[in-house]
């Protein structure tokens, strides 16, 4: 029976879609699923994690100072504790932000194979599905070892209900800091509140065709009005329009939305990298010979000076 | 300051990739240093002119033809190279423990600086597992480095603007991410000066790495291509702008 430990992604209280996803995933081959929960468990989360197949929720009991718990040395250090003591031979987590300081350590800690960015998994089989230099090859990857490590890019998977009993338990174990790594400080930025690039459903993203930095407004409030996350081409970054944390694509974020709506973006094969994986791409370009205009579902020819104020005044 | 930076030998971004045999890509098409170790070397030069008297070396794994990244390494301001060659195709948990090898075997590390990830595998995960193998602290994505009183001070970004500042002591691994800093282009008097800088070139079985418990091999190899049929949407901005909320709405159905 293979065992397979499912690190949980929560936010207010309530696990994140993405994570929902992965125990989807995991639920295709794997016998008996438990969630590892690091930040705390609420009663809407043991309820989330029963209907969507935990058996075993186990609450790895971090610290409550943040310093500690956000710890990445801590975390690693936890989820390794756990597989080992409950005999995980399959550890899976989200190639989220977090999944991609967090999955690397776990894997380097335990020895074991790691696959990250995976958009499909075979726990019997230790088969993974992931996407090769820059998005342009989807590779098969055979693990082998005793323990397996995967990382499931999010959206990769859609949720499904399967409700089973679940029960809880807390491990204890000594979550002392290392001593050669301490966080100092952290910072959420001004995101909050904002999908993330990630984990948005909807990505609207700007490029060249924005001009300039104060433009790049336009990207800001319409992602608001939609519920989206904010993206960006290289070159608006390179210009210094947004911070680097926008940018999709090969040397940025990839991303895999149920929508992109690119405006005013060529694309370039380094942008495709990064979200050719959406499931539905929109183009608003003016430059009908744009690359984008060609490999994109809906190619809409305009200025998007003209068209995005209209898609704010009509929602 | 003794700095490691570890660099690979990756396919250009722009370059078309063509699969043989399901199984391996074409690699007749040019090669280059990966972008975000360029990051690495380019800090690790920085670091160099507030530290004088620091060395600065260039660690690959790679085949022969690897030698022309370890070389742009040079020209971006390593002082010397080390090539461990191999016509073996490593994974992660190979590629660390050879680097381990080589660095061990060259001296004692101060810092190890490599790319948050390679363009081409895409694993972001051998800067833990070198991390791992000399037991010393981690952390990847690196916009912001310092070094001082035998610490490396150190600001990760998560995304979304999200960061994490860190203490790390010395000696530590670091992944540079795109924010770190602009890469040096070197000039044409750096190229020349690189041609004189020694590469020392090992065989991995000269080095007797020890093998790994686990490991990831790819057994299959096909062209991601997701052919589109764009369809157009016309009409005046409003007309334009109505439609891509119907499609929002009603197809996609990501808005309520």
């Amino acid at each position: 029976m293979k065992q397979a430990g499912i690190i949980i992604e929560a936010e207010h209280g309530q696990v994140k879609e993405t994570s929902l996803g992965v125990i989807t995933l995991a639920a295709k081959t794997a016998d008996f699923l438990t969630a590892l929960v690091m930040d705390g468990i609420t009663h809407e989360i043991t309820e989330q994690l029963a209907e969507y197949g935990i058996h075993t929720i186990v609450d790895l009991s971090l610290p409550e100072a943040p310093a500690i718990r956000l710890n990445p040395a801590v975390r690693a250090t936890a989820v390794v504790q756990a597989a080992r003591e409950l005999n995980l031979d399959r550890v899976l987590g989200l190639s989220s932000p977090e999944g991609k300081d967090l999955l690397p350590r776990v894997a380097a800690l335990l020895d074991a194979p790691l696959v990250m960015d995976c958009v499909d998994v075979d726990l019997n089989t230790g088969l993974a599905k992931t996407s090769q230099y820059s998005g342009k090859v989807m590779a098969q990857i055979q693990l082998t070892g005793e323990t397996l490590v995967f990382g499931v890019r999010p959206n990769a998977v859609p949720p499904e209900p399967r409700p089973v009993p679940a029960k809880t338990v807390v491990m204890t174990e000594n979550k002392a800091v290392p001593e050669n790594i301490t966080l100092l400080s952290w910072d959420n930025g001004d995101s909050e509140g904002r999908p993330s690039l990630v984990e948005a459903d909807i990505i609207i993203a700007g490029g060249r065709g924005l001009k300039n930095k104060d433009n790049f407004s336009l990207i800001i409030d319409c992602a608001e009005k939609l519920n989206a996350a904010p993206g960006a081409s290289r070159v608006a970054v390179d210009e210094g329009w947004v911070p680097y944390a926008l940018q999709v694509g090969q040397t940025g974020e990839k991303v895999s939305p149920q929508v992109y709506i690119a405006c005013g973006i060529s694309g370039s094969i380094q942008h495709f990298a990064g979200m050719k994986t959406a499931k539905m791409i929109i183009a608003v370009n003016k430059d009908e010979n744009a690359a984008i205009m060609a490999n994109c579902d809906y190619q809409v020819s305009g200025d998007l000076f003209d068209i995005l104020p209209e898609i704010m005044k009509q929602l | 300051m003794q700095i490691y930076v570890c660099v690979k030998h990756v396919p250009d971004s722009a370059a078309n990739i063509h699969i043989v045999d399901n199984l391996k890509i074409d690699e007749s098409v040019p090669f280059l240093l990966n972008p975000y170790d360029e990051h690495a070397v380019t800090e690790a030069a920085a670091l160099k002119n507030q530290v004088p008297g620091s060395e600065i070396i260039a660690v690959c794994l790679g085949k022969k033809d690897a030698e022309s990244t370890v070389r742009s390494a040079l020209a971006m301001g390593a002082d010397r190279g080390v090539l461990v060659e191999t016509e073996k195709t490593c994974d992660s948990m190979a590629t660390a423990r050879a680097l381990h090898a080589a660095i061990v075997r060259d001296g004692p590390a101060d810092l190890i600086l490599t790319g948050k990830e390679s363009i081409d595998n895409e694993g972001m995960q051998t800067q833990f597992r070198i991390g791992a193998l000399f037991d010393f602290p981690v952390v990847t994505n690196a916009v912001s480095l310092a070094i001082k009183n035998g610490k490396a001070t150190v600001t990760c970004e998560l995304a979304g603007g999200r960061t994490r500042t860190f203490d790390l002591t010395l000696p530590c691994v670091i992944g540079a991410g795109r924010g770190l800093n602009t890469p040096i282009y070197p000039t044409f008097p750096d190229v020349v000066k690189s041609r004189k800088k020694p590469i020392e070139t090992i065989t991995l079985s000269e080095l007797n790495v020890p093998a790994a418990p686990g490991s990831t091999k790819i057994v299959a190899m096909t062209p991601l291509v997701q052919k589109r049929h764009p369809q157009k949407i016309t009409g005046s901005p409003l007309a334009q702008a109505a439609e891509i909320i119907r499609i929002l709405r009603q197809e996609a159905k990501v808005l309520s």
